[in-house]
């Protein structure tokens, strides 16, 4: 893994998101080409969904695109839900 | 005006005279279906009124009404019956022409009236199969819109901040809602989010949009949310079939009395949230309320198109009832309370004038006395109503619950055009709903069992009203199975409402019924046929100052009938004295004034009226007057329905109106007195509680004579007189 690549493990929810939130926030201002790596997740919940679409408008609103390094299944569920996809999400902010 | 305005002016006079007739013959014909002549006479009625509107032109009335015709003719033709729903489909459609017609006349068309028409004929459609939409839709000019795509649900939704913090997750209820349809797009906003140093990943900021396939009502997808109701803002816009279905809903929903909000819920097109949601928005708002349909417009909950089908209803009906002013009901009611006291100050004025002797003082406080009268009479006239209303929502009650329980069961309804007040029919309906259920569910046979018993399949309850020696008497009548008093009396015996193996006549058999331990038993219904909760029908009559007696035969049904007052506030009464008291009897229960025969022995409780045995009262033993006695004695007959009996005074004062008011609650269980009243003199008069005395009086004569006479020996002695003075 580069630097470039935040990788989230296991869940991803409601009771990591205050302490998820600043290393994702810190990633896409630092980082130019911002990539989440979601392949090893195993539980994820509309806080993680909400965070995930954050990441999107902050790299969006830095003139940045973020990028989608993998996903698991669990992940891929989740946005198919919401009406999203991997592909969705890397696509700029509409 | 030229001729030719005058002839359309004349076709709209005329289909809406035909309108009328199609109605009443749908109704009919509810109740008879196989009459012939009532079905030619339906069907010519809109062969008239399709023939008519292509005369001139009017093809949107004349295409539906071509609709309406062709299933009407298979009607005819026998192909198809004539159900509830079919009926209730007609009745719709005769609705809808009136629209068309009021449309047509007034020179507009509405989209809404467009799109109700469109879903009433796709469901006179389904009663002619054979008959091709085709070729029919292309009579009407209003094309219906149903081969567009069908638009989908939209679902918006946007979750409280809360929610991730209550441990829910809104993506669950996506998942949900996928099991009551196809959720074919799903998009998610975040638009509420704030700015990346302030934005808290603990709060909620998502919202959905979600369109749904789905055949489902729109309560349907708001109970999906139920669980955070409170904590997320939804928004559900239906599919252009489902609006469709509300209009239709709203055009044969009828607008009597209803608020706007009412009716939408009714028709499904806005849930009880919402309209809460709605009002409280109402509440809130400072200076001039928005109208409600206004409020749920803006907050989505309906579209506009459904809301002004509803104020059209509404309005359509209003213009109906112009011919009435709407008058708050406690206005009236102290109206009604100051001529009472008017009528007490003329008594007044009257006895004052009588004692000072001037002619003619007494002849103008005479003319003041009858004008009150008059007065009084108006002011309670404007009270009355006619129970005809009430009774005919039991029609469709009786429609309904038949069809639940699988019987056949007809109603019929006379007397509907016998008044009274309206504050008692309103306190009725309870009771005769109760009693009217209970006799469809119990009393009436399952079609077979009747056949077996060689009675028609159908069953047949019967409302009646009439007025008897001022009440009304309200008969609740079943050609049932009838009670079975043996099983009562053994039953009383059992939980030892009676002492065991004491006989007793029927009617007060049939009266254990109503005691409140013996409704409540829990086979009571395999026993006698007669529900739970006699006990509090009766007690609900009772507060109004009535009664209720059953008769039954056995498999041939049972009759309850109920005796209510007139009005609860005025009565015309008869004043006595007794030694210093003052006493009024109703004066619809007096019947005849006698002298009490000298040779009348000093216990005796009857005494002989041209031959017919008439128990008495002493009213001076019964209140306990210890006055000395007059030298002659006046006996005042009175009955109640057909039990007569007398009431021993001194004095007769005459006829006096009187207004009563009711006894605190300290003297509510005195038996043998019913209220109160103020004379002229300002001194107090009770009223009598003549039912109770008569009831005492048959008591006493019973037990003087030592046998167990049974009551209706006086009845059928009295029996002639009773029958002939019934009728009115």
């Amino acid at each position: 893994m580069d630097e470039n690549t935040l990788t989230i493990d296991g869940e991803f929810g409601i009771y990591r998101a205050a302490e998820l939130k600043p290393q994702i926030l810190a990633h896409v201002i630092d980082i130019d080409e911002p990539v989440l790596a979601l392949g090893n997740i195993t539980e994820i919940d509309a806080a993680g969904l909400q965070l995930l679409l954050f990441a999107r408008r902050e790299a969006a609103n830095r003139g940045k695109r973020l990028r989608i390094g993998s996903a698991s299944p669990a992940v891929e569920e989740v946005l198919h839900v919401a009406g999203l996809s991997t592909d969705a999400l890397e696509e700029a902010v509409p | 005006m030229n001729e030719y305005e005058q002839a359309q002016q004349t076709f709209f006079e005329e289909s809406r005279d035909m309108l009328r007739q199609i109605e009443d013959a749908l109704l009919a014909l509810e109740s008879n279906t196989h009459d012939d002549e009532t079905l030619n006479g339906l069907f010519r009625a809109a062969h008239t009124i399709k023939g008519s509107a292509g005369l001139f032109g009017f093809d949107r009335i004349g295409g539906f009404t071509h609709e309406v015709e062709t299933v009407l003719d298979r009607l005819r033709a026998g192909e198809i019956a004539l159900n509830g729903d079919l009926a209730a489909l007609l009745l719709e459609s005769g609705d809808h022409i009136g629209h068309l017609l009021t449309e047509t006349a007034d020179g507009i068309e509405q989209s809404e009236t467009n799109a109700a028409g469109a879903a009433l004929k796709s469901r006179l459609l389904a009663w002619c199969p054979s008959a091709g939409a085709g070729a029919l839709a292309a009579s009407t000019p209003s094309a219906p819109k149903a081969s567009a795509p069908e638009r989908p649900w939209h679902i918006a939704v946007d979750f409280g901040p809360s929610i991730f913090r209550d441990g829910m997750d809104p993506l669950s209820f996506i998942r949900y809602l996928g099991t009551k349809g196809d959720v074919i797009g799903v998009t998610t906003r975040i638009d509420s989010m704030p700015a990346a140093e302030t934005f808290d990943p603990e709060i909620c900021h998502l919202g959905f949009d979600i369109l749904l396939e789905a055949q489902c009502t729109k309560a349907d997808l708001t109970a999906v949310f139920d669980f955070v109701k409170d904590d997320c803002e939804l928004r559900i816009t239906a599919p252009d079939a489902e609006v469709e279905r509300w209009i239709g809903v709203l055009q044969g929903m009828p607008a009597h009395g209803k608020r706007i909000g009412e009716m939408l819920v009714n028709c499904g097109a806005v849930t009880q949230d919402e309209l809460s949601r709605a009002l409280a928005t109402q509440q809130d708002s400072q200076g001039v309320p928005l109208p409600i349909g206004e409020l749920l417009v803006a907050q989505n909950s309906v579209p506009d198109q459904v809301l002004q089908v509803a104020v059209t209803r509404q309005r359509d009906q209003r213009t109906e009832e112009s011919r009435f002013i709407r008058v708050q009901a406690d206005k009236l009611d102290s109206l009604i309370t100051l001529v009472g006291e008017l009528v007490i100050a003329g008594a007044g004025a009257n006895l004052l004038a009588r004692r000072a002797g001037d002619p003619r003082l007494l002849e103008s406080t005479q003319v003041i006395t009858d004008l009150v009268e008059e007065i009084r009479n108006g002011a309670l006239q404007m009270r009355m109503v006619q129970i005809g209303e009430t009774f005919n929502r039991f029609r469709r009650v009786v429609r309904d619950v038949s069809r639940e329980l699988g019987k056949e069961i007809d109603l019929e309804i006379s007397g509907a055009d016998t008044e009274l007040d309206k504050s008692v029919v309103e306190k009725i309906a309870d009771p005769l709903m109760h009693l009217v259920r209970n006799a469809m569910d119990h009393g009436i046979e399952m079609p077979d069992v009747r056949v077996a018993k060689g009675k028609a399949p159908g069953g047949l309850m019967r409302l009646n009203a009439f007025h008897d020696s001022g009440s009304i008497v309200i008969e609740v009548i079943d050609d049932g199975r009838g009670l079975d008093r043996d099983r009562i009396l053994q039953k009383a015996w059992e939980r030892g409402l009676v002492p065991a193996n004491t006989e007793l006549p029927d009617e007060e058999v049939f009266d254990l019924i109503f005691t409140a331990g013996f409704s409540t038993a829990e086979k009571v219904t395999s026993l006698s046929g007669r529900g739970v909760g006699m006990d509090v029908v009766r007690r609900n009559i009772e507060a109004l100052r009535g009664t209720v007696k059953l008769s039954s035969r056995p498999g041939e049904g049972t009759v309850v009938s109920i005796r209510l007052p007139l009005t609860l506030a005025i009565i015309d009464g008869f004043l006595v004295s007794v030694g210093p008291a003052s006493y009024v009897v109703p004066l619809d229960m007096v019947v005849e004034c006698i002298e009490l025969p000298e040779s009348t022995p000093n216990g005796a409780s009857y005494l002989n009226l041209r031959g017919e045995v008439l128990p008495f009262l002493r009213l001076r033993d019964v209140f306990g007057i210890d006055a000395p006695p007059p030298v002659h004695h006046n006996v005042v007959v009175v009955r109640n329905g057909a039990t007569y009996a007398g009431l021993v005074v001194d004095r007769l004062l005459g006829e006096f109106q009187t207004v009563i008011k009711p006894l605190g609650k300290l003297f509510r269980n005195l038996q043998g007195i019913g209220g109160s009243t103020i004379l002229g003199t300002g001194e107090v008069a009770l009223i009598l509680d003549v039912q109770a005395l008569i009831d005492s009086a048959t008591r006493n004569a019973a037990r003087q004579d030592g046998t167990t006479r049974r009551e209706d020996t006086a009845e059928s002695t009295f029996g002639p007189a009773a029958t002939s003075s019934t009728e009115n």
